[in-house]
């Protein structure tokens, strides 16, 4: 296009680029408060729904309970029972068969997995210091791909007696989790991977390894405190 | 074509023709095949169908709207960002609600939320129609097309779910001598249904016309 036929279809460019900014800050400053007038409108339910269906989920975690018992951890790391509505707190739910016998507990744990951040819910029973169960609260990976770590039994094979013992002193895990390759798994305390979700798989390893090096060592020197705690709701 | 249909077509269209034009003639699944991503992957059982359809209907409602009373004011140039960005909005006002709704469903749902931002069907008719057209007419067209994903939808969720469930909506509807078959629910069962409406649809309206 010459220098010429330039100016006579568009008289003034600096005039159209400031038509193009201001539509496109416009438009931005519409949606922004669209969005965030329906995130203000639904954060209180949708945060309620949350929090029922991870009660939900704790008993796929820990397995043979009937009731559920919310504990919070202190900044003195002590654990102390909590009506789990303070979301802020680091909570734990302790599990409890028919006969009020302590089970297991189920903790929360999140990390980045491959496309936004990864929240699951794992079991730990403190008297044989394995990982009893786990569950994909909230997940944005792949379908078809990264989906497989909510799916696929060879992968959710490893939740079933992954182990989490404390050295001697019990003061840290022994052999923190860690994940490795698909095939690879040696030891009890590897998460095996899978093939075609390398990253979200790597992810659970890695979030439950991370968790349970802080919260593990916490849980069992205060096992007797979950134990002795007194009448735990029913569920 | 007889010379009536001619002269229907270069009429302008009626209210009720844009609507129906979506839901029929130009049906976004049958007839267009467009939005193929979340038709096949999200249609394994009647409600995630339902759910999906209803959610992309909304999102489909409201950018048409939205586009049509800023069409004078968008620039040409920035025209495919601007409607992206309207899109994108408003699937995130759908994904707030669907967990207000129901936290499990947003859970099946999952990434195909989000992906309705990249849902042709859309960006389509915001290009196709709404860009063109007034507001009324552009929110009638998206609903129009927004039932009829939604109708292709849960035309393929309902067989999917019934022969691969034994179920629709949850409730189990045949005997439970009934083997299920599996593979409807898998990826390829999609597959399979999509081209048996296809067909379906293609064979009665060459019957139609023919006739």
């Amino acid at each position: 296009m010459s220098a010429n036929k330039t100016i006579s279809t568009q008289p003034n460019p600096t005039e159209g680029s400031k038509k193009m900014l201001i539509a496109m800050v416009g438009i931005g400053v519409i949606c922004a408060l669209l969005i965030v007038l329906s995130y203000e409108g639904t954060k209180e339910r949708i945060e309620i729904l949350k929090a029922e269906a991870l009660e939900k989920a704790v008993f796929k975690v820990v397995p043979g309970i009937s009731k559920t018992r919310i504990f919070e951890l202190t900044a003195e790391g002590t654990f102390v029972p909590s009506d789990g509505k303070d979301r802020s707190k680091t909570l734990v739910y302790a599990g409890y068969d028919d006969s009020d016998v302590f089970k297991g507990i189920a903790i929360e744990a999140s990390g980045q997995g491959y496309a936004d951040i990864l929240r699951i819910l794992y079991g730990y029973d403190p008297e044989t210091q394995t990982v009893v169960g786990f569950y994909v609260l909230e997940s944005k990976e792949t379908p078809g791909l990264g989906d497989k770590i909510e799916k696929d039994e060879t992968f959710l094979a490893n939740f079933k007696a992954l182990t989490l013992a404390l050295a001697e002193d019990l003061s840290k895990i022994q052999n923190p989790v860690v994940p490795v390759k698909s095939g690879m798994k040696k030891n009890p305390w590897e998460v095996e991977g899978i093939t075609g979700a390398t990253i979200s798989s790597r992810a659970i390893g890695n979030i439950i390894g991370e968790s349970s090096v802080k919260m593990i060592p916490l849980i069992y020197s205060q096992k007797e405190t979950f134990k002795s705690a007194p009448n735990p709701e029913s569920k | 074509m007889t010379p009536t249909k001619i002269a229907d077509l270069k009429a302008v269209p009626s209210t009720t023709d844009e609507f129906i034009k979506g839901l029929w003639r130009e049906n976004p699944v049958f007839v267009q095949v467009l939005g193929m991503c979340p038709t096949l992957a999200v249609s394994n059982s009647a409600i995630n169908a339902l759910a999906m359809g209803l959610a992309t209907a909304f999102v489909l409602v409201m950018s048409n709207i939205l586009i049509s009373s800023l069409r004078n004011f968008i620039p040409k140039q920035v025209r495919m960002a601007s409607y992206i960005l309207i899109i994108a909005t408003f699937v995130t006002i759908v994904e707030y609600g669907i967990q207000a709704i129901s936290v499990e469903l947003h859970k099946n749902l999952g990434a195909f939320i989000s992906l309705i931002v990249v849902n042709c069907i859309i960006l389509s008719r915001a290009e196709a129609f709404a860009s063109k057209n007034t507001i009324w007419k552009s929110a009638i067209d998206g609903l129009g097309m927004g039932l009829g994903f939604v109708l292709a939808l849960s035309c393929l969720g309902a067989v999917r779910e019934i022969l691969g469930n034994a179920s629709i909506f949850g409730i189990t509807v045949l005997p439970e001598s009934f083997q299920e078959w599996i593979i409807m629910i898998l990826p390829a069962g999609g597959f399979f249904t999509l081209a048996f409406w296809l067909f379906l649809f293609n064979y009665f309206k060459l019957k139609k016309a023919k006739a």
